[in-house]
């Protein structure tokens, strides 16, 4: 027998743009089997993830705040993934963005004022991009693979914030944890309501998906990205320059991952310390392809996943389903995300080896 | 022989070899081929003819098993049988030899023949066969060879006999003489006639109605998925076939009285580049003048060094030296595409799809693919894309070139390849270049929407613009230009007159014999 994916005359349109919510239907059932396996009543575990906490208010703010950083990488990586720049490392990008904003408090502790918070923006926007642009001019000079060389890069920036929090920049009155003084309140990101969690991350993010919304569908930039992506010969034909477009892409997708990275330290945590990296850059690939690499989309994607980190704590809580049955659904998602991408492109023909031979063997 | 001479009185007297009745194939709703009866008898060479989309391909993927019809039959030797994949055609004994050649360039013939077989055959089992072969039918080949060193026609000729090893009682050739000099496929003729007379079927797809005629006794032509006419092309005309594919009569290429022509627009002095890719063709000290008002034809085999110059020409590919390409007396050798765009040059490159056109958008996109550069004032504002301006220009183009398609802006992958071309053409030709430069450009385009873009660039040249056409159809060369160059191994020749080249000097000059052809 042989399995052929056979190219399809036409993609169905309608089921292009349902393929999102297929591929979540079909998590949610594999999530049912899972569940059923774990010895737990498969219909309340799925209801205590993907339901409940959208009943509650304190875990839709939750939700919210996990889904800043999501929103922000994802929409950085959909002009890398449409570019064809395979963008792996964003939760490198992340750390060193996390790291560089974080510069500014710890050098000058004392220092209050309202240009410090603006200006640590920056600087995590400068540590993601200039960390992003180390595997783009390796990929455009010497056509270096950019998916090892920014996923191997993650696991230096993860040893570097590592090190600088039990190291040089520890807060001295911190009983020895890892982790750097707490940030003055001008070196805090201020939260989108009194008491809550949400702090303008969420804003800068909705901004942000915004901006790369108007700028891939809209100018000629989106066009040099689209056409690079399709057909890089059309797009030398065009003019454009494939190797600048890298270095371009690269530099926006860091510096997004960056400003997540402070969005974090300076929003939800106040602080530089030993549990920055979370996994949300790449988690964030996951909902860049969920958006459909695009912007507007990944907005709606991000809020998804954002989800089923809350509903996985809760289920952790009142269920004692472990925490990796998140990255388990998380895996499931990608993985039904681009089943579905690709079958509606292409179809399954079974090819009897056998029955061809007898066949042949009569004419 | 005797047992050969037994199969042909079996042919000609009895049933046909192959037949089909009523066959019929949906795409979806578009109906590809609609209850096609075709039948082809042993030891006849039979032409398929018809333009481009007038189903040729789908009928013989179905003969061949890599499509399946959706009604009706296909009988072999008078039974019914359903061909499930090619290998099912080749164990019948069917055999074909594709247009675009499926050969690994790094590997030997041998091997690469070898690489066909399901059974596995030692490589030197396969080698001895095929000098036997190629003995045997005159088709001189080195079985030890590297694929990549061989030219084009003695690829095919590795083709050929990939398809004999398997002793095919009908061979499908489709546009087996593309690729050839005309000193190469006399020889390809001598080798057919020599197969159909030991009693096999030979299916031959070819828009040259010379050929055609030269070579077949029967042939069916197409037009829009249905069989129009089943006649003996020794006994038409070629304007009568011509017609026939087409529908109606085809306006012929008018030329204008050669008018005096301006001063040089396009020099090219000493150009030498070496090739980019392991297979590809440096390009050998090029020089060429090509004055304002003038059609300059550069003839010459695909594969011979034509991507290369085109690249250059268009700086795809920049040059080193800025003095090996002038245009209108500035060097330019080193400037990017879009530079020399913004100089008043049009490009029109060989492949649509991928190259000229991003087959996944739309018609007014890739107007802009081309011209973001060098209309920038009118298709942008601020790095923002002014849509409606694209549109407005789309449709100029498409009024103008006679695009036929569906929709107003539909995406280039819906196109026919002769409404694409044509589209392709009229965004170049809209902004009046001063210079036009196009490969192939007619390339696998219908005979109608081919007479229109000819059409189009000697009424560009008419206007005052030069141009350069690189062709491998020598029909369309002597047609349109006013001087000829040859291409051979990345040498360009001496343009000379049109009016002092016949096609045998040009076909000698194809195989690298500048100086004895001068």
């Amino acid at each position: 027998m042989i399995l052929q994916l056979e190219k399809r005359p036409q993609a169905s349109p309608l089921l292009s743009v349902l393929s999102p919510l297929l591929a979540l239907l079909l998590t949610a059932a594999a999530g049912l089997i899972m569940f059923a396996i774990l010895g737990k009543a498969p219909f309340s575990a799925l209801y205590t993830y993907f339901i409940e906490p959208l009943t509650d208010p304190w875990m839709r703010e939750q939700i919210l705040v996990k889904a800043t950083p999501l929103i922000l990488i994802a929409v950085g990586l959909s002009i890398c993934f449409r570019s064809s720049n395979w963008n792996i490392g964003a939760e490198g990008q992340y750390l060193m963005g996390g790291l560089f904003g974080a510069m500014l408090p710890v050098y000058f502790y004392e220092l209050q004022s309202s240009l410090l918070l603006p200006a640590m923006l920056l600087m995590g926007m400068l540590g993601g991009a200039l960390y992003a642009f180390v595997p783009a001019i390796l990929k455009a000079r010497f056509n270096t693979n950019e998916i090892l060389s920014s996923l191997m890069l993650v696991y230096v920036a993860q040893q570097l914030v590592d090190w600088v929090v039990r190291g040089p920049w520890r807060d001295p009155g911190g009983f020895g944890f890892p982790g750097t003084r707490s940030f003055n309140e001008s070196a805090t990101l201020p939260k989108l309501w009194q008491y809550g969690d949400a702090h303008w991350g969420a804003v800068l993010a909705i901004v942000s998906a915004l901006i790369m919304w108007f700028v891939l569908s809209k100018t000629l930039q989106g066009f040099k990205v689209t056409v690079i992506g399709t057909s890089p010969r059309a797009g030398r034909f065009a003019g454009f320059s494939a190797g600048r477009l890298t270095v371009v892409a690269f530099l926006v997708s860091g510096a997004l991952a960056g400003l997540a990275g402070i969005g974090e330290v300076a929003g939800s945590v106040g602080k530089l310390d030993d549990k920055l990296s979370l996994g949300y850059g790449f988690s964030a690939i996951i909902v860049a392809f969920l958006g459909r690499l695009n912007p507007l989309g990944i907005v709606a994607a991000g809020l998804v996943l954002a989800l089923s980190y809350i509903g996985g704590e809760a289920a952790q809580i009142s269920l004692g389903i472990s925490d990796r049955a998140t990255r388990v659904f998380q895996g499931l998602l990608l993985f039904f995300v681009l089943a579905c991408d690709t079958l509606i492109h292409y179809k399954i023909s079974l090819t009897g080896l056998r029955q061809q031979k007898s066949q042949g063997a009569a004419g | 022989m005797s047992d050969t001479a037994v199969k042909k009185s079996e042919g000609e007297g009895g049933l046909p070899l192959l037949e089909t009745r009523s066959i019929t194939k949906m795409f979806g709703g578009f109906k590809a081929n609609d209850a096609v009866d075709f039948a082809i008898r042993a030891g006849e060479i039979h032409a398929l003819l018809g333009e481009n989309g007038a189903g040729k391909s789908t009928l013989v993927k179905m003969i061949f098993g890599s499509l399946q019809p959706s009604a009706g039959q296909i009988a072999w030797r008078g039974k019914p049988v359903e061909i499930r994949s090619p290998s099912e055609a080749r164990a019948l004994g069917i055999g074909m030899v594709f247009q675009h050649f499926s050969l690994f360039e790094a590997l030997s013939v041998a091997e690469n023949i070898a690489l066909s077989f399901e059974d596995k055959l030692s490589r030197r089992t396969v080698a001895e066969n095929a000098r036997k072969l190629s003995q045997d039918y005159g088709l001189p080949l080195d079985p030890d060879a590297i694929v990549g060193d061989l030219s084009v026609g003695e690829r095919q000729r590795v083709e050929i006999i990939r398809c004999l090893m398997q002793d095919p009682q009908l061979i499908i050739l489709d546009e087996p003489t593309s690729v050839l000099t005309p000193q190469e496929a006399d020889t390809l003729f001598e080798t057919l006639i020599r197969l159909r007379d030991e009693g096999r079927a030979i299916l031959y797809i070819s828009h040259r109605l010379e050929e055609v005629q030269r070579l077949c006794s029967a042939a069916t032509i197409m037009r829009r998925g249905v069989v129009v006419d089943a006649c003996d092309p020794r006994k038409e005309t070629a304007a009568s076939l011509a017609s026939k594919m087409v529908g109606a009569d085809i306006d012929s290429v008018e030329r204008t009285k050669a008018l005096k022509f301006g001063g040089a627009a396009l020099e090219l002095k000493n150009l030498s580049a070496q090739s980019t890719s392991p297979f590809g063709i440096s390009l050998k000290d090029i020089s060429l003048t090509v004055l304002a008002g003038e059609v300059v034809g550069i003839a010459g085999i695909a594969g011979n060094g034509q991507a290369e110059l085109f690249a250059a020409l268009s700086g795809e590919e920049p040059q080193t030296h800025a003095s090996s390409i002038v245009f209108f007396g500035e060097p330019v050798g080193r400037l990017s595409i879009s530079s020399r765009r913004q100089r008043g040059v049009g490009f029109v490159p060989e492949e649509r799809h991928g190259h000229a056109a991003v087959s996944a958008l739309r018609l007014s996109q890739n107007l802009l693919l081309s011209r973001h550069a060098s209309d920038s004032d009118q298709f942008l504002s601020a790095g923002v894309v002014a849509s409606d301006a694209l549109a407005t220009t789309t449709a100029r183009i498409c009024e103008a070139m006679d695009v036929r398609k569906s929709g107003d802006d539909p995406v280039a992958a819906s196109l026919s390849g002769g409404n694409l071309q044509k589209f392709i053409m009229g965004r170049e030709i809209d902004r009046d270049p001063k210079i036009l430069i196009v490969n192939q450009p007619t390339w696998g385009v219908d005979a109608g929407a081919a007479a229109a873009i000819r059409q189009a660039l000697i009424d560009l040249a008419a206007s005052g613009s030069a141009v350069v056409a690189i062709s491998q159809d020598l029909d369309e060369i002597f047609e349109i230009a006013d001087s000829i160059a040859v291409m051979a191994d990345g040498r360009l020749s001496n343009a000379r007159p049109a009016s002092d080249m016949t096609r045998e000097t040009i076909g000698l000059m194809m195989s690298g014999q500048f100086e004895a052809a001068a």
